[in-house]
């Protein structure tokens, strides 16, 4: 009998769009490319929660801070479900938050950015939970299947989120003189970071080859991008606020939104660390992980403790 | 002073509680030892503001004057919130929060089981409600109690310091004034002193359990029956009600 290459049944699998499952065989560069992507998810839900933290305490009504909470909440548990599925990997999430720790191990430039203003709660929602929906929306087909499953969960969260972002940003911006200054402020600061969360274009993107032939990825990073811009701007439109973009122009013969140039300089440099609140976002996760040491060493004390009560004498 | 300003001020004193406890627990988000624990005491601050707002709500209705529980919560202040001096001690450590926590639940557990039997529509209908949360909150933070108790040499002392620390500001939960004397009449609030020997009880239970000593009587701090409050909780109103009071003609 003939026998198969391990790789090209993979590579069959795929293009059948059959989902790999942990105990199946997978080359090391697939499980590689997968433990890169989903931590960066899972540490992106985690750092994510500090921009929007910082406003609990300051929500301008019961109800906003009410939705908030449960707001951050969510990501929470979005970053829960992310760690389990890369832990179905074999890796733990001990050694998955010293990769994030270390540097190794990346999260979403955008919650580098600083909330200045209540309106920023109301941009991160409406323009950055915005663009994670269509980037997620597309993952839930991707071939990984505990990844797929964990999407497909949290897409069913996700459009709340962006609803929230959405109301703030209406209320105000039919608000006082001040509050519509706020939330045109606010989107002139995120406009250009969410379309960066996207990633290079795809001429220059460096994971995206690969992830695409084994549909980790299922659609490209110009791809989503578009998608997003075409969805936001009449969204922006209808709450009589204007999109930072003097280029933005519909385009008849391409039925899509034609835009201004992104600059990459900015994206590399916070990449690279110097965004505003790269130090901060990562000291506080440190000192909020250390500050736990003793907690979850107790709780391991104690669990030990309680096990060898068991053991009959 | 007539039943309906009783209840008015009684819903301040159980929603204030409830919203200052809430925001101190919030303060944690993001910060917590394990994710999971971070879930969990977004919960409760989330149940605890849940709490808050029908409180407030329903003292607004009872006022009369046109006020929402958003004015009640961002437009009085510190010598008019009703919030015991526990609940706005600030977070210290994780030890500290949960022993906070368990004095505070421990002492709703018993309030809102007798609530639950108030001649007061509202107020028994919320008790009902809110006790399903408090028995898991209580249950989850005794957990938390026995385990740090019970062990490393570390967590037993972090916890048994915040257990002592924490006790002064016991004793004012049970005060009682003319507001409840006029509502226990009416048999729409429980006699508070009939709750302290359960409270302690229970409290007694979990110590065993977690290995830790019950912290020993002494001076009891007092003064939130007044509106007479610790340090803490200006700061805590500045933050919450700053953009409220800096853009008073705004609605978000
Ligand atoms: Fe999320
Ligand atoms: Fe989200």
């Amino acid at each position: 009998m003939e026998k198969k290459n391990p790789e090209d049944s993979f590579q069959v699998k795929i293009d059948a769009e059959e989902k790999i499952e942990p105990k199946d065989w997978m080359p090391d560069e697939y499980r590689r490319n997968l433990i890169r992507q989903i931590s960066q998810h899972a540490h992106s839900e985690v750092i994510g929660m500090q921009p929007e933290g910082n406003w609990i305490t300051r929500a301008p009504s019961l109800r906003a801070k009410a939705v908030l909470l449960a707001k951050i909440q969510d990501e929470g548990g979005h970053g829960l479900y992310l760690y389990s599925a890369c832990e179905t990997l074999g890796i733990s999430r001990d050694e998955l938050i010293e990769q994030l720790h270390s540097g190794k191990a990346k999260y979403s430039s955008i919650f580098n950015y600083p909330t200045l203003t209540w309106a920023d709660i109301g941009a991160v929602g409406w323009l950055v939970d915005g663009a994670a929906i269509v980037n997620q929306v597309s993952l839930q087909r991707t071939s990984y299947g505990p990844y797929s499953r964990a999407m497909i969960r949290i897409c069913k969260e996700e459009s709340f989120h962006q609803r929230q972002g959405y109301e703030i940003m209406a209320n105000m911006a039919k608000g006082t003189l001040e509050q519509k200054q706020m939330a045109q402020d606010a989107l002139n600061r995120w406009w250009w970071p969410s379309l960066m969360m996207f990633g290079p274009h795809d001429t220059e993107s460096a994971h995206s080859a690969k992830s695409m032939k084994w549909k980790i990825k299922r659609e490209s990073n110009d791809e989503l991008r578009q998608r997003f811009i075409d969805k936001t701007v009449q969204q922006a439109e209808v709450i009589g606020l204007s999109i930072p973009d003097p280029d933005l122009q519909w385009n008849e013969q391409r039925k899509h939104y034609d835009f201004g140039k992104i600059n990459w300089e900015e994206f590399t440099n916070v990449l690279n660390g110097n965004g505003p609140c790269n130090k901060q976002r990562m000291a506080n996760h440190i000192q909020a992980h250390q500050n736990g040491a003793w907690v979850r060493e107790a709780a391991m004390a104690y669990a030990e403790k309680q096990k060898n009560k068991k053991v009959p004498a | 002073m007539t039943v309906n300003e009783a209840l008015f001020n009684y819903s301040l004193r159980l929603g204030d509680n409830s919203l200052i406890l809430s925001h101190r627990l919030s303060e944690w988000t993001g910060k917590a030892p394990i994710l999971e624990e971070d879930l969990a005491i977004t919960n409760i601050a989330l149940d605890k503001l849940g709490q808050a707002r029908f409180l407030l709500q329903y003292a607004a209705q009872l006022e009369g004057k046109g006020r929402s529980e958003d004015d009640l919560a961002y437009k009085r202040s510190e010598r008019e919130f009703y919030n015991s001096l526990l609940v706005e001690q600030p977070n210290g450590d994780f030890a500290f929060t949960m022993a906070r926590q368990l004095l505070n639940d421990v002492f709703d557990f018993f309030l809102y089981e007798e609530l639950t039997k108030s001649t007061n529509e509202p107020l028994a209908s919320l008790a009902a409600k809110s006790l399903k949360e408090i028995k898991y909150h209580l249950r989850h933070c005794s957990e938390w109690i026995i385990r740090l108790g019970d062990g490393t040499e570390e967590s037993h002392n972090r916890i048994q310091n915040s257990m002592n620390e924490l006790w002064a500001y016991t004793g004012e939960l049970f005060e009682m004034n003319e507001i409840d004397s006029i509502l226990i009449k009416e048999n729409m609030v429980p006699d508070l002193s009939k709750l302290k020997p359960k409270w302690n009880n229970m409290l007694c239970e979990i110590f065993e359990k977690a290995t830790l000593k019950k912290p020993e009587e002494g001076f009891m701090h007092t003064g939130s029956r007044k509106g007479v409050h610790s340090e803490y909780l200006g700061f805590i109103l500045a933050e919450m009600q700053y953009l409220p009071r800096a853009y008073p003609s705004a609605t978000w």
